[in-house]
């Protein structure tokens, strides 16, 4: 079997549709009925979902073959893959390598050719940093456009369910299958402009904003309590960038490793040929998103995975002694160190005396993250920078150093802190190694992106 | 726990309250790596105090009886059932 995957499988779908005769591996956090569900760890190594996620239901109603479960950092908790319960992937891409994380089988089995889709997760760079490693495109969308009913939780105020394909067209094409209110996630909603075919226009709807209220949806389009709002962006990957004005922030660039630089550079001087107009911007906030990231993601992780105790599902703590014993055996079973060391750290974040200090700060900087995008994004259309500072690390070189694959994350967890949609395309290689640029629009500027991300893949 | 040194007691504290039973060579090794992580949390204390002024909308649906999650389903994945229902360890 592919290292790819955890679980392979055929689940087929509808006899037709948009993805008729397509195959889609889905990362192994997304629910999917009667086939496991391990989320990479031992503590669900035999967890079979008695229900499908509405992405996986969106996906076999659209016509799309399920080839299987793929692998994963555990619980997400992971840049490389490597803390899967189930042993590492290799980077398919550059051999010997991470394929990224924590959605690496995805990226992986697409870059292979083992499916021609795929579904990650993006809680912090999770769908990005893989597309990167991996040389395919990925997309973490809007907070919001697409339902999060089945997908195992580890931090719900920054995770969105992205597509994974070998071209921007084809990750637009399964955006759009997925994409749309769902009544049994009541954090989206439909895009304020859903579908019209001018909000992604150079200059247009700049001011879009970020939260607006789910009572935007009175556009008369999609109905919020259906399945579907009518969504179209395939159609917007047509390279057509004439006017575009992409802003590079220099505290994205100005740290990252020099070949990853040089390759980014050649990249947006492609987009500047076909007539994009690139200017230097600054995002003073980025400076701290990496802490508050990982306060906030290992807060809320506290919290959500408290509820494997073992009873209801997962390693079960055996019947000797209190409820409080149980639970403590089944967790010290079921976990690896990554997901010990966030629940713990996290615990602490939120715990009497700690909590203003860590997770209220982290809190104003996250919105201090929020307001430095949209005041960029009112001056520019996107924002650019490379996906990840540094090419691919080495199988193993970075497990015992967390705080380092901390760091990597610099570029990609603002977009999750600030809630808002960006792609990774691929932009060349660098030493022989995959590299991404990653582009950031307005909330539910899907469109846009795509469109500017097309001229590259 | 913050500043420079983690203690051993701590981590054991913060392990308890999370209900997760550790090693004492885990203990040694987390508290280590919790003291540089949280020494780098501590940069957070720079950040300015920014109004956070989230637009939040309720999202309400009539309630309305709906079919629940077949019995027989929701446990089957238990390690141990009784009788149609969880067994779990005692409460006290």
């Amino acid at each position: 079997m592919s290292d790819a995957f955890i679980t392979e499988t055929e689940i087929a779908g509808a006899p037709d549709g948009p993805l008729a005769g397509r195959t889609v591996a889905v990362k192994d956090n997304i629910s999917t009925a009667g086939v496991a569900t391990t989320c990479g760890s031992a503590t669900l190594a035999d967890y079979v979902p008695p229900y499908d996620a509405t992405v996986v239901e969106r996906l076999k109603a659209a016509g799309a073959t399920i080839v299987g479960k793929t692998n994963m950092d555990e619980f997400g908790m992971g840049t490389t893959t490597e803390t899967s319960h189930f042993g590492p992937t290799d980077n398919p891409a550059a051999p010997g390598h991470v394929p990224g994380g924590s959605s690496g089988g995805s990226a992986a089995a697409v870059a292979a050719g083992e499916a021609d889709l795929a579904l990650g997760s993006d809680t912090g760079g999770s769908v990005r940093c893989p597309a990167a490693f991996c040389g395919v495109v990925g997309i973490k969308p809007t907070y919001g456009l697409v339902s999060r009913y089945g997908l195992v939780a580890y931090a719900n105020s920054l995770e969105q369910i992205g597509p994974f394909a070998r071209s921007v067209e084809e990750a637009a094409e399964l955006l759009e299958v997925i994409a749309g209110p769902d009544e049994r996630d009541a954090t989206t909603r439909a895009p304020p402009d859903a579908g019209t075919s001018t909000d992604d226009r150079r200059g247009a709807e700049r001011s879009t904003d970020g939260r607006g209220a789910a009572g935007a949806s009175t556009d008369g389009r999609g109905d919020v309590g259906t399945s579907t709002a009518d969504l179209r962006y395939a159609d917007a990957a047509d390279g057509d960038v004439d006017g575009l004005t992409v802003g590079v922030p220099t505290e994205l660039v100005d740290g990252a490793d020099e070949g990853v630089v040089e390759t980014f550079r050649d990249a947006i001087g492609e987009l500047e040929d076909r007539g994009a107009t690139v200017e230097e911007v600054t995002l003073p906030s980025v400076e701290h998103a990496v802490e508050a990231y990982y306060v906030i993601a290992m807060s809320e992780a506290s919290s959500n995975l408290a509820r494997f105790d073992g009873v209801r599902y997962g390693t079960s703590g055996g019947y000797d002694g209190n409820w409080n014993e149980s639970f403590a055996r089944a967790r010290k079973a079921g976990f690896g160190d990554e997901v010990k060391r966030r629940i713990l750290l996290g615990t602490f974040a939120l715990s009497a005396g700690y909590q203003e200090k860590y997770y209220g700060k982290a809190q104003d900087a996250r919105a201090w993250v929020k307001a430095d995008f949209d005041s960029v994004l009112s001056e520019v259309d996107v924002i650019a920078s490379p996906t990840m500072p540094v090419p691919p690390f080495e199988l193993g070189e970075g497990l015992e150093d967390p705080l380092k694959l901390y760091l990597a994350d610099a570029n990609t967890v603002p977009v999750n802190l600030a809630d808002l949609p960006a792609i990774s395309v691929p932009a060349g290689e660098t030493d022989g190694l995959p590299v991404g640029l990653q582009l950031v629009g307005p909330a539910f500027g899907e469109r846009r992106l795509i469109r500017a991300a097309s001229v590259l893949a | 726990m913050s500043e420079d040194a983690v203690s051993p007691e701590e981590v054991r504290h913060v392990a308890a309250l999370a209900r997760i039973d550790l090693d004492e060579e885990e203990v040694d090794r987390f508290a280590a790596q919790f003291a540089e992580i949280l020494g780098y949390f501590e940069t957070l204390d720079s950040v300015p105090e920014v109004d956070r002024d989230a637009e939040l909308t309720n999202v309400m649906r009539p309630d309305e009886r709906r079919e629940p999650l077949d019995r027989e389903a929701a446990l089957g994945n238990a390690p141990e059932s009784e009788d149609g229902y969880f067994k779990g360890p005692n409460v006290s």
